[in-house]
């Protein structure tokens, strides 16, 4: 049975909100001076009623326990400001917990921002020790990896060149190639594949597997690109306003997030553009009695209705609506017809009553275009769910069938 | 789990003991502050055109213009020695001591990126500032030491050395320890008051001349003396000159007043330093 290497038991991180101090001594003192005559406060701002304590606070992080066996890849996931950071800062000791410990087994490495302590005046060769030795290298193992690291980086040209000079890909690589050669039991990443290109990141893929499976070592994994979670992952867990909301497989992990993210939202607004030709109003997503919904059965009927506005006589109109799965593939695109509008309000809507999603969430992107040019494109949080039946047909047994359901004729026949 | 009472190799809990620093760590990433010092000297002159030849200039000027105001100007009495080696001394003693105060005062404002986002033990930042200060010392002092000989051979009054040279290796680490020291504390405070910024900026002026840097110290009067010698780093100053031109105070109670000083706000700063640490990002 594998060891356990990190275990969190009842972590816990309370920030104060507001100022911690007021940043100088002379206003911390008229404060006091005020404060004690029983005067109001002269830095609080202007109508703010003194809260009780517990308001002035907040949890991050509240009672986080979970375990992380060895060479395991645990991803984390969470919307903006679930506590993933301050989870990853208090791993890597950039900060302390309030309450609860941490018990960890092995070096760990953190790769919170690219280039961290990179220094743009030194060349990539310098760098690569001094960075190396931040994240906790001796020189000689430094020394060692010196050739993999630069041939991983593919900086061999420009290695007695300032880094400064590096285009930004470059710096990424270099900076991910000193941390994943860096052979510690224990590697803590955040969002560093958001740079870098397509090949890079297959790349650094490769390498956190790599890492994991074949060396045994653990992988925590913070990332908005679900994709790349899914694809690295073995496990998940997925944080909601600081609380450990799911811990376990990573597809579940994700589709709860998924869930969360649409939050039910099944009608959205946009603001007006009034110094364009044509601007998207409104978008809804409703089933056959025109009720918003955001979930449907398989089977189900559903539609979008897609508002917008023309200011002038327009003609060529084209909307556009794409389906993307949350492995980032554009599924479908789907056209309107090119059409003329006069000034005015219009509504169009897109339904179908052929095809059939396999099971999950989708996100819609819809974009406007007059005589085959761009006029607006929106890529928003907007999601559309579909699951699974109760009455299921033998051949919609939709477990691991595809993204679409339906079948083709088949026919049978005698050679 | 069999296994669960095994050993841990790091325990991340809430709250550490007052005197709980990691010294053991802090030796492991030795490589660390010496890939700082390195990185602190080859930054510091990429791109001029003089380089290194920096580390002369600066002093060298300094000295022509206190030997102009001071020296001719306001006459002051340089106590027997050569105007230039007097002022020269004093900047490059001064120099060190005011470098490694200033820059290890920055260490958590100047470092707040970097110290957001790794972890690696902090104090290492200050000790590579005040190495890499020591390296840019010792160049200095060797103008010094150069201008030092020039007289000495041409038997000017006022140049001969005695024995008490031999502590000078006392002098500089009491002048690390002191500027190490004042430095981390101020940085530690800076965290929560950035006024202090301000005032060690001009503070470090005002300590300069009440420092005898400009003067000697035999100049002041009985009756202020004991003011100047308060301190600590008149004893010093005033030792390292004695140690090179026989001219000058040397007093061993008020080196061993120094070397206290120096011990307890160590001492103190480090505790200070190492609670600060643990949290500061939270506040800064």
């Amino acid at each position: 049975m594998a060891k356990t290497v990190i275990h969190f038991e009842n972590v816990s991180k309370l920030y104060k909100l507001g100022e911690i101090s007021t940043g100088t001594i002379s206003r911390d003192l008229s404060r006091w001076w005020a404060l004690s005559r029983g005067k109001s406060d002269p830095v609080s701002k202007i109508g703010e009623v003194l809260k009780k304590h517990s308001d002035k606070t907040v949890w991050a992080l509240s009672d986080i326990s979970f375990e992380i066996k060895q060479g395991e890849v645990l991803g984390i996931i969470g919307g903006n400001g679930a506590g993933k950071s301050t989870l990853l800062k208090i791993l890597s000791r950039v900060t302390k917990p309030t309450s609860g410990r941490i018990r960890i087994r092995g070096r760990i490495a953190s790769l919170l921002e690219v280039g961290t302590g990179f220094h743009p005046d030194l060349t990539g060769r310098e760098n690569i020790f001094l960075n190396g030795a931040i994240l906790g290298m001796r020189k000689s193992e430094i020394l060692n990896k010196l050739d993999e690291i630069v041939a991983f980086a593919g900086v061999e040209r420009y290695l007695d060149t300032p880094v400064k000079r590096y285009s930004s890909g470059m710096y990424v690589r270099l900076a991910f190639a000193v941390a994943a050669h860096l052979e510690p039991e224990i590697l803590v990443i955040d969002e560093v594949l958001a740079v870098g290109d397509a090949e890079f990141q297959r790349k650094c893929l490769g390498k956190m597997k790599d890492v994991s499976q074949n060396e045994g070592r653990t992988v925590l994994f913070v990332s908005h690109n679900l994709a790349s979670v899914k694809s690295l992952c073995s496990k998940c867990i997925f944080l909601k306003n600081g609380k450990l909301e799911y811990q376990g497989k990573t597809d579940l992990a994700i589709n709860q997030y998924l869930n969360i993210l649409t939050h039910n939202q099944n009608e959205f607004y946009f603001d007006a553009k009034e110094n364009h030709e044509a601007c998207f109003t409104s978008l809804k997503i409703t089933d056959s009695k025109n009720q918003l919904n955001n979930t449907f059965s398989i089977m189900d009927f559903w539609q979008l209705k897609i508002g917008f506005r023309t200011h002038y006589s327009v003609s060529d109109l084209v909307v556009a609506v794409g389906l993307l799965t949350s492995d980032n593939i554009l599924l479908r695109s789907i056209f309107s017809k090119p059409f003329h509008a006069e000034n005015g309000n219009y509504e169009a809507v897109f339904s179908e009553n052929d095809i059939v999603y396999g099971v999950g969430t989708y996100q819609i992107i819809i974009s406007l275009s007059i005589n085959n040019h761009i006029i607006q494109h929106i890529e928003e949080p907007i999601f559309i769910t579909f699951e699974e039946t109760q009455f299921q047909h033998s051949f919609l047994n939709t477990k691991n069938k595809g993204l679409i359901l339906n079948q083709m004729n088949v026919r049978i026949l005698p050679v | 789990m069999s296994n669960s009472e095994e050993k841990w190799d790091l325990e991340i809990i809430p709250y550490t003991g007052l005197f709980d620093i990691n010294w053991r760590e802090l030796w492991q990433y030795r490589d660390l502050i010496f890939l700082f010092v390195r990185r602190d000297v080859v930054a510091t002159y990429k791109q001029t055109i003089l380089g290194p030849l920096w580390f002369f200039i600066q002093p060298m000027l300094t000295t022509l213009m206190y030997v102009t105001i001071f020296g001719n100007m306001a006459k002051i009495s340089t106590g027997g020695s050569p105007k230039i080696l007097f002022y020269l001394g004093g900047i490059t003693v001064w120099n060190y001591f005011q470098e490694c105060l200033l820059k290890t005062s920055e260490t958590f404002i100047a470092n707040q990126n970097l110290f957001g986002k790794v972890y690696f033990p902090r104090m290492v930042t200050p000790i590579s500032i005040v190495i890499s200060s020591l390296l840019k010392f010792f160049i200095q002092f060797s103008l010094f030491l150069i201008t030092w000989l020039y007289f000495l051979f041409q038997k000017t009054p006022g140049t001969s050395p005695n024995i008490t040279i031999l502590l000078f290796p006392l002098y500089i680490i009491l002048m690390s320890g002191l500027g190490f020291s004042f430095g981390i504390l101020i940085s530690s405070l800076t965290t929560r008051y950035r006024d202090l910024r301000f005032l060690v900026q001009f503070g470090i002026q005002l300590l300069m001349y009440a420092t005898p840097i400009v003067y000697p110290l035999e100049i002041a009067s009985e009756k202020y003396r004991w003011l100047l010698l308060l301190n600590p780093i008149t004893s010093i100053v005033e030792a390292f000159r004695y140690a090179f031109t026989s001219n000058g105070n040397f007093s061993s109670y008020n080196l061993i007043y120094s070397t206290l000083f120096m011990t307890i706000s160590l001492f103190f700063s480090i505790i200070i330093f190492n609670r600060v640490e643990k949290t500061f990002m939270d506040k800064i």
